[in-house]
């Protein structure tokens, strides 16, 4: 059932596009100011959590799974409020990936800072910073499944 | 009408170019003020910033996207104008990451010849450090009046040319991390890779990581220490003319303000293309490990 999780995505890009391009850094400010703060439990504990070396200002991510044979996937990212745009994106991917079934978070294509429609204004380090993030949360699922 | 803004006192050389975050706060609202926010993070003007303070984004303001250039300076005039810059404004720059990028836009405005442009020492994190004012009310900006003027790159910046020319001939400042400069990685660390095909540095170049320059709180060090820093541990002396360059152009520009304007080197020219422009060049020379290296024969 790999359409559900695609649909949940493809609503957010979706969301993206339909905005005029300046109007698409505002919309990812939002996802930036409603990022969830992490669980009680992590909180002091970022060491337990795994670093995105590959974003420009400290990110810590996790994955939590159901005990099932295609876990619910739950993700958990802390990010700076000096990294915004960062911490937008890590909004982005909660909201469309967090509760989905593993199998079909692995199935979102791999390109999606770019379907957000901000390569304009974003410069391309920080938009392959937003790749190693989904990367990172696609390799961390198919070790746990493996 | 010319309203004069006063000028910050202190022992580096050219005074008027630093100003601090106290003098900000009480001069922001002169007639003759535009304060100029410029991030690495794009998003992060929009939460939170000096009241009155007005976004700069080097990536969309001041690139040409066609030329791999800056903007021209029609583009630049018009740029100016819409954030309620005139010829003879003060423009006060300051931003995130110890300045870096501060210092980068301050350099375009001196490649267009703005007379009046100062840094805000300790930029953005000093400011909400100190507990000071941050809103997310955008202003009203009255249209400036900016002319056409010619961008002037022979006294500021650097060219790749105009670098492999001066290999042997003029001291080269390299002013990225130690493991960059010894090419042991081409980016800096917690930074994604940048596609340069190859690690080191140009031959000759001194190794004086920007960072040599900043305080913890990202305020620049004291006359004297720079001094130490740059004339007497990197060989600089007092009349040479000086090329700076880093990965981007953008620590570079915060040497560059250094060493112009803290310490007064009359030449002192920004290499933007920086190693990523060099890494990857073809037919141009690089030197592997600690050692400056010679120039090549």
């Amino acid at each position: 059932m790999p359409a559900q999780t695609i649909e949940v995505l493809d609503e957010l890009i979706a969301d993206f596009q339909d905005l005029p391009e300046s109007d698409r850094l505002e919309l990812l400010l939002e996802f930036s100011d409603n990022l969830p703060e992490p669980p009680e439990r992590y909180a002091g504990h970022e060491d337990e959590m795994e670093q995105v070396t590959e974003c420009q200002t400290p990110l810590f991510l996790a994955v939590e799974y159901s005990d099932e044979e295609d876990p619910i996937v739950t993700l958990i990212i802390s990010a700076p409020p000096e990294a915004p745009t960062t911490r937008g994106f890590a909004g982005v991917l909660i909201e469309g990936l967090s509760g989905q079934r593993a199998s079909e978070i692995l199935t979102v294509p791999d390109d999606i800072p770019n379907r957000l429609g901000l390569t304009n204004a974003l410069t391309p380090l920080r938009l392959r910073g937003m790749s190693a993030l989904l990367g990172r949360i696609k390799r961390n699922i198919t070790t746990h499944l493996s | 009408m010319t309203t004069s803004v006063p000028v910050e006192q202190s022992d580096y050389a050219h005074p008027e170019k630093l100003v601090s975050t106290a003098w900000v706060a009480e001069h922001k609202d002169h007639p003759n003020v535009v304060v100029l926010e410029s991030n690495e993070d794009t998003l992060l003007y929009s939460t939170g910033h000096i009241p009155g303070a007005i976004k700069i984004d080097w990536h969309t303001e001041l690139n040409d996207p066609v030329t791999r250039d800056f903007i021209g300076p029609e583009g630049f005039a018009k740029m100016a104008a819409s954030k309620g810059i005139s010829r003879d404004t003060t423009v006060i720059f300051y931003g995130d990451k110890s300045n870096w990028w501060a210092a980068y836009a301050l350099w375009v405005f001196t490649l267009y010849g703005h007379e009046d442009v100062r840094l805000m020492n300790g930029g953005r994190d000093k400011w909400i450090a100190e507990g000071r004012e941050i809103t997310r009310e955008v202003p009203d900006v009255t249209e400036g009046d900016y002319p056409v003027v010619e961008r002037d790159d022979s006294t500021e910046r650097a060219n790749k040319a105009q670098v492999l020319d001066s290999i042997g001939k003029l001291p080269l400042i390299d002013v990225r991390s130690a493991a960059e400069y010894t090419g042991e990685t081409t980016h800096m660390a917690g930074y994604p890779q940048e596609g340069t095909l190859r690690g080191g540095h140009i031959p000759t170049a001194e190794s004086v990581p920007w960072a040599t320059a900043a305080n913890e709180d990202g305020t620049f060090k004291s006359r004297e220490e720079l001094t130490k820093v740059y004339a007497e541990d990197a060989n600089l002396g007092q009349t040479d003319q000086v090329i700076a360059y880093c990965r981007i152009g953008e620590r570079s520009a915060h040497t560059w303000f250094v060493l112009r304007y803290l310490l007064g080197y009359d030449s002192v020219r920004n290499y933007d293309g920086s190693w990523t422009e060099w890494g990857n060049s073809v037919g141009v020379p690089i030197v592997v490990g600690a050692e400056p290296g010679q120039a090549p024969s």
